[in-house]
């Protein structure tokens, strides 16, 4: 997530319109003139699919597209492999002009460069498990022997050893997208399109195939579009999510913005109903600026809490976080002590967290401390701190406008 | 007052108009025949050597292994012991009866006229599901003809042809391949969206759509059309009779000029044991077919 501007886009689009009806591009017209979805629909009767969408979806990333039934998600996704034509608009994946590309190229691009998944899986329910999670391969006209040892790799994988010659019919819809996942992984593209992907399974099947997602991306890095109508899951799985409304780009950006602050009424009310304690980690809403005492003796501890103006510090050393002192403590101390080193008897015994907590999990430890908990990153170092107020509020059901800005001001 | 006659009486062509009509087109199409007659029965050739040699091959055969090849034949499809068994010995009692040779030539000329439905049906019928238009112009053909009596489309093909095996299997696979064409546009119109969606997805060309998922998902229905063909094939054994095709339609003809009532039953009785053989040949090879979709 660094330095995205260097960055270079590996799928781009750039004013899509896609316009349902027999004479769409009289009516696109009117649309670019600022029309409404309803005001077409009465007076032409075409349906506004999508409208002005600009995406930019980096190589690597998990890039959630939400959105409710008839928000055009499902039509958005689709034009990435030309599944459906757009009546007016850019596509550039990996550099190359897909809407430049005839039949063969079209072809040809589709084996290679993206796969998908699919909601009701789209499974052929006359091939065998095996021979379903290698179609891909036999598309490309890769030899029985080596598409059948791929095959049963990433079957293996994603954890359907010994299905290989069952039917997609005799296994339970988990199992199903294990397959439709295996399939969209056996071919190797660089892309992955999952179109409601788990929408089709029950919450615990869900989960789990959401860990399996996280796992395997870890290892692979695919470059993901993620079609979603659930926002608990957009938030779980998206390195950014885009939101869609009517065909409209609402708002686009990573988990947190969305979270923090939305866009419009329509987004915070879709926000509203998020379990923020499971969705938000400690990184993204501890305050950074605290008072790091990183000395061996009083004295200089003392000094460097008067510059940093506050009563209490976090002592480290090379091993990393000790305790909090308090301006307190050190006041006590007679100043001929000044030059003996911090002894543990001094420091306050208050736990550190992770920030990569979820919010969730550092409640007791919150409750049990009356000081703010230092947060410490993965390399052991504080980074920052976390208080009881900045917690109360992120989780506390009105995100005003001022409160979102507590985390950068408050200290 | 003779002008206000079109309102007690249907406006009408008299008959010298109507006979000018008759007399142009019959003239049309005699002379059409004789020109192309010929070149036509030609075309036909080989079509006709191969009906004889199948029927030749079927009668020159010893009568077990006729139906031991039948029986094979049963089983690969229906794997059913009782079907097998069912189907000797429904043979065994037809060439006990007498009407061994006859069965041969009618089972020999369906063979044919379903195999040639099939081929002719298919394609069509994939056509058809591909293209509206093409539907909507088959469909009306389709319509006419399952429901124009098969004795005036009989006339045309003996005007052209003749009498014999030719226009007989014309006559059969006019009347038998609608609803193979209408089955099969019917099964790839079915087939889940979402699926050929996925093979379109991982860059299948349209042929390998075709044979890869459309076909094979569409077979349960092409199937059932083809048992339709057949049966409906059989059903014009009688008919095809009259121009001539030897079978079992013959004898039932000679009944019915004869009233040799005994002689009718027992042939027709062969029909429809051929009927029910052919049916459930077929149908339980549908049903194997659909076995592997539903997964139980």
């Amino acid at each position: 997530m660094t330095n995205k501007e260097n960055r270079v886009p590996l799928m781009r689009i750039k004013n899509l319109y896609k316009i349902f009806g027999p004479n769409a591009q009289k009516v696109l017209e009117e649309v670019k003139a600022g029309k409404s979805k309803d005001t077409i629909l009465a007076e032409t009767g075409h349906t506004v699919g999508l409208s002005d969408i600009n995406l930019d979806i980096y190589p690597g990333e998990i890039f959630v597209i939400m959105g409710l039934s008839g928000s055009g998600k499902s039509t958005l996704i689709r034009h990435f492999n030309r599944l459906i034509d757009p009546t007016a608009g850019e596509i550039e994946v990996a550099g190359s002009d897909v809407m430049k590309l005839n039949d063969k190229e079209l072809q040809a691009f589709r084996r290679n460069k993206m796969s998908m998944v699919f909601q009701r899986f789209g499974l052929m329910p006359h091939r065998t498990v095996l021979q379903n999670i290698a179609y891909g391969l036999q598309v490309q006209g890769i030899n029985k022997k080596e598409r059948e040892s791929r095959g049963k790799e990433w079957m293996n994988t994603v954890g359907l050893e010994g299905y290989a010659n069952q039917y997609p019919g005799q296994l339970s819809g988990g199992q199903q997208q294990r397959v439709g996942l295996a399939r969209a992984l056996c071919t190797d593209a660089d892309i992955l399109l999952m179109d409601e992907a788990f929408s089709a399974l029950d919450p615990l099947i869900r989960s789990e195939m959401q860990d399996q997602l996280i796992e395997l991306q870890d290892k692979l890095h695919k470059t993901i579009v993620f079609i979603t109508h659930d926002l608990d899951e957009a938030l779980r799985l998206g390195d950014r999510i885009a939101i869609l409304r009517d065909g409209v780009l609402v708002q686009q950006g990573e988990p947190v913005d969305i979270l923090l602050n939305p866009a419009n009424d329509y987004v915070e009310a879709f926000v509203k109903d998020v379990n923020r304690a499971r969705a938000l980690t400690v990184e993204t809403v501890m305050q950074p600026q605290i008072c790091r005492i990183s000395t061996d003796t009083i004295g200089e501890a003392v000094m460097q809490m008067r510059k940093s103006k506050q009563d209490y510090g976090y002592v480290v050393d090379d091993e990393g976080y000790r305790g909090l002192i308090t301006q307190e403590t050190l006041e006590n101390v007679e100043k001929n002590e000044y030059s003996n080193i911090i002894d543990s008897s001094l420091l306050e015994d208050v736990p550190s967290v992770q920030s990569d907590a979820l919010l969730e999990s550092v409640i007791p430890e919150m409750i049990d401390n009356t000081h703010p908990l230092p947060v410490l990153n993965a390399e052991g170092e504080v980074e920052g701190h976390l208080c009881r107020s900045t917690l109360a509020e992120v989780l506390s059901d009105q995100p005003s406008a001022e409160s979102q800005e507590v985390p950068e001001t408050r200290y | 007052m003779s002008d206000k006659s079109w309102l007690s009486e249907i406006p009408q062509l008299d008959r010298h108009q109507l006979l000018e009509i008759r007399k142009t087109l019959d003239g049309a199409y005699r002379s059409f025949s004789r020109e192309y007659g010929d070149s036509i029965e030609a075309f036909f050739d080989p079509l006709l050597s191969f009906l004889i040699w199948f029927e030749k091959l079927l009668l020159s055969s010893p009568w077990w292994l006729v139906i031991a090849a039948l029986a094979v034949f049963a089983y690969i499809a229906s794997r059913s012991w009782k079907l097998t068994l069912g189907v000797a010995i429904a043979f065994f009692l037809i060439g006990f009866f007498g009407m061994w040779d006859n069965t041969m030539r009618t089972m020999s000329i369906i063979l044919v006229s379903t195999l040639l439905s099939i081929l002719l049906g298919v394609p069509i019928g994939i056509s058809m599901a591909r293209s509206n238009r093409v539907q909507s112009v088959v469909t009306p053909i389709l319509d006419i003809m399952q429901t124009m009596p098969a004795f005036v489309y009989l006339i045309p093909v003996v005007m052209l042809l003749g009498i014999g095996k030719i226009p007989g299997v014309i006559a059969v696979i006019i009347y038998a391949v609608p609803p193979v064409i209408r089955l099969t546009n019917l099964g790839i119109r079915l087939v889940d969206k979402e699926v050929l969606e996925a093979a379109t997805a991982y860059g299948a060309s349209p042929m390998q759509r075709l044979f890869g998922v459309q076909l094979p998902l569409a077979m349960p229905n092409i199937m059932a059309g083809i048992n339709q063909t057949i049966m409906m094939a059989l059903a014009m054994v009688v008919i095809a009779s009259m121009i001539g095709v030897k079978g079992l339609g013959q004898p039932v003809l000679k009944s019915i000029t004869n009233q040799y009532f005994t002689l009718g039953l027992l042939n027709g009785l062969a029909i429809v044991a051929l009927a029910i053989i052919f049916d459930r040949i077929s149908q339980s090879y549908a049903k194997r077919t659909l076995q592997n979709f539903g997964g139980h």
